[in-house]
């Protein structure tokens, strides 16, 4: 079974990313056995009878897609994954916070697609607890890009308060 | 100024151990050289034409003798003793050797030093004007805004990976010291009637191959709201500006094709979210950094001062100096004092390892251990009393240091162009030598008096071409070089972008096309007038008619497309 990280630990994952062949529509493609995410124009698509068939569910952005078309529906997903297609497109970047401040998406959210370490750490800091590693690299070296820093400057979503409000509670601690 | 705390050591320090890990990974072939790119470039590491160049970060341009130090001796220990000092206020290091890069980064790591966000598509090192703190014309000291912009840029989780490159300016005096309209988010600092400090907010500025002027999104931006405003404009660019062409994926593409209006909409929508929320910078913090840049312990001094006065009566050579490089401080009987990089025959902006130790005693000496760099590649004393400005006067000149030109013709700003950079178009040093050996009578100089002169050797626009009077941009055609000249820009609260006067030119032909634009100037101008007054007076057409006479030969029927694009812009 593939590896995952999710959190700080190296897991078993069998959740499958659907992807749209040539040819295939998000209105006909056929939906596999198992826990599979699917693409957002697959749900948008098939919103009813997916929810009909009671399995945990999980769905994929795209970088270029917001997570504004799931917004009503967050509470529904087990895991929502965010792609990055490149290492250096740092659009899904925007996406996790979106979906953990403004959304309040407290299920999983996954880094899907070309996933380095020497992004983990800003992954993490935008709300992605679970990170699909690229197959070619290696997983259990790549948990050390979990911890690079030990203090950051910016409020995120691991940690509310900027910096200065916490030197500052320090200070007058 | 700021002075690193445990926090902000650790974490520079954390930022050495990542790199080196970076560096072993690719050296033991775990990180390809793709993969590594993007890594190294944000933390300052080129591949040039002949090898690595390592671009270190002086934030707002703020350095203390013991940092200068620091440089002069990486500069001799792992370089050929040479710094050469850029328009963002960095230090580029020519010729490090790959591996010893992450040495380097320790060493800055130091004397509280990085070389964090100097290149790559994220937050910039960020500017501002270098008499901050000292300007006769200030509202307020602009450097504790930088120094939180500093560390709320440093490694922001959501915007390392932007579409393009970021950069940010602060001004704060009544002349725009920082060309913030020639930046992706240009800051004005100003006040309301209630006399609480605030922001104009420009965004959509740059130079590059599509030079334009930022443009106001923001009227009155409270001091507070400064982060959150921010990250609500670097969303929106970061979800939507392009990605498909890196030509076209800085923030003033995206602003141009929203327009502002509906730019500032999307931007005002994302902060109703934001706004208020614990990023929203209290009082108390803004405190604390400004004691950081509390004013250094001026005494109460004479003003003008008598002596100095005399000497400047008797000594013609000091008198053009204090003319060209004294500048006017806040406070009666001192004075700033520039140091000129421009001497002739030196590439603008170089600075050897021995003139780094000179500014750095100077600095201790005679202005409280402190200096700057400015954008315009030079290095500024900020307080000096007036009293001591002859010896100081005195020991630069001893170390070339004192060339009296700032603000001539021949402080040109220019970039390292194709004898060191790999995206170079054409050589601009070169171009830089012969400009100053075709005016090098200071008297013709001072006779000619203000002018902007910058040099850049592509596109990249790196020796900011588009906001000199005169600006020269160095274009391949079929592998030679050729230099298109731009005339009419400006920085300033009067920046404009220049105009493109014509057809390119070859090399040799530069110095006096140059000598043709000021003989326009010298035979029109009234008393009063700048070459810039003159110019904007009679209009571009003399000065065109003037360069291009005799050389019609030369002046091919169409313009090549890569100029069009400058033309059309």
């Amino acid at each position: 079974m593939p590896r995952i990280i999710r959190n700080t630990s190296i897991v078993e994952d069998d959740w499958q990313v659907l992807t749209l062949a040539e040819g295939e529509t998000p209105a006909a493609v056929a939906l596999p056995a198992g826990p599979v995410l699917l693409p957002l124009a697959v749900w948008l698509a098939r919103r009813d009878e997916i929810i009909a068939g009671g399995r945990p569910i999980g769905v994929w952005l795209d970088s270029h897609e917001g997570p504004e078309a799931l917004a009503g529906d967050v509470d529904r997903f087990a895991v929502i994954a965010v792609n990055f297609p490149k290492f250096t497109d740092g659009r899904s970047y925007s996406s996790a916070r979106l979906l953990r401040e403004r959304y309040h998406f407290a299920g999983e959210i996954r880094a899907i697609g070309d996933v380095l370490q020497d992004q983990l750490f800003y992954m993490r800091r935008c709300g992605i607890d679970a990170y699909a590693l690229r197959a070619d690299k290696d997983i259990d070296r790549a948990l050390a890009g979990l911890s690079v820093f030990s203090e950051t400057y910016q409020a995120a979503v691991d940690q509310p308060y900027p910096l200065f409000r916490r030197r500052q509670a320090q200070g007058s601690a | 100024m700021y002075r690193y705390d445990s926090t902000d050591q650790q974490i520079i320090d954390q930022r050495v151990a990542q790199y080196r890990d970076q560096m072993a990974r690719h050296l033991a072939g775990e990180l390809s050289t793709d993969e590594l790119r993007p890594l190294r470039l944000q933390n300052g590491l080129y591949i040039q034409r002949h090898g690595p160049m390592l671009r270190i970060a002086i934030p707002y341009g703020m350095l203390s003798a013991a940092q200068l130090r620091k440089l002069a001796e990486i500069s001799r220990r792992y370089d050929r003793g040479v710094g050469h000092f850029t328009t963002r206020q960095n230090m580029q290091l020519n010729w490090p050797q790959f591996e010893e890069t992450p040495e380097i980064l320790a060493e800055l790591a130091s004397v509280e030093m990085h070389a964090v966000q100097t290149s790559g598509n994220c937050v910039r090192n960020i500017t501002t004007d270098q008499f901050a703190g000292v300007a006769p014309d200030e509202l307020t000291d602009p450097r504790p805004y930088c120094e939180l912009l500093r560390q709320w840029s440093t490694f922001h989780p959501e915007f390392a990976f932007l579409p393009r490159k970021f950069k940010i300016a602060v001004n704060a005096a009544a002349q725009d010291r920082a060309v913030i309209r020639a930046h992706d988010i240009g800051l004005d600092l100003v006040s309301d009637d209630r006399g609480e400090i605030g922001f104009r907010v420009f965004v959509g500025g740059g130079l590059g191959r599509t030079p334009m002027l930022g443009k106001l999104v923001r009227d009155f931006l409270p001091r507070r709201h400064l982060l959150s405003y921010l990250d609500a404009i670097l969303r929106v660019y970061n979800r939507y500006g392009r990605r498909d062409n890196m030509y076209k994926a800085r923030i003033k593409i995206l602003v141009q094709a929203l327009g502002i209006e509906e730019f500032a909409r999307q931007v005002e929508e994302e902060w109703s979210h934001l706004r208020d929320g614990p990023t929203t910078v209290p009082d108390e913090e803004f405190a604390r950094i400004a004691q950081h840049f509390s004013p250094p312990p001026w005494e109460t001094l004479p003003s003008p001062d008598p002596a100095h006065l005399n000497r400047i009566e008797a000594d013609r050579a000091f008198a053009s100096w204090v003319k060209r490089c004294v500048h006017a401080h806040r406070t009666p009987g001192y004075a700033a004092v520039t140091l000129s990089l421009k001497a002739p025959g030196v590439a603008p902006g170089d600075i050897t390892d021995g003139q780094m130790i000179a500014v750095a005693e100077l600095a201790e000496r005679f202005s409280f251990g402190e200096l700057r760099v400015t954008h315009e590649q030079n290095v500024v004393l900020a307080d000096v009393r007036q009293r001591d400005l002859h010896e100081v006067w005195q020991i630069a000149r001893s170390h070339r240091l004192a060339t009296a030109n700032i603000g001539l013709l021949t402080d040109m700003i220019c970039c390292p162009g194709g004898d060191l950079c790999a995206l170079a178009n054409a050589r601009s040093i070169p171009i830089a030598t012969a400009v100053q050996d075709r005016f090098d009578d200071l008297d013709y100089l001072y006779d000619i008096g203000d002018v902007s002169l910058n040099i850049s050797g592509c596109m990249n626009s790196c020796g900011h071409h588009h906001v000199a009077n005169i600006g020269i941009l160095g274009v391949d055609k079929n592998d030679e070089e050729w230099y298109q000249i731009t005339i009419g820009g400006q920085q300033g609260k009067e920046a404009a972008i220049g105009k493109v006067i014509g057809p390119s030119f070859y090399a040799q032909e530069v110095p006096e096309v140059i000598a043709a634009l000021i003989a326009v100037y010298l035979e029109q101008r009234t008393p009063s007038e700048r070459f810039i007054d003159t110019l904007q007076r009679i209009g571009i057409e003399p000065f065109k008619t003037r360069a291009y006479a005799g050389r019609d030969r030369r002046r091919p029927a169409k313009v090549d497309n890569r100029e069009k694009e400058v033309v059309n812009a």
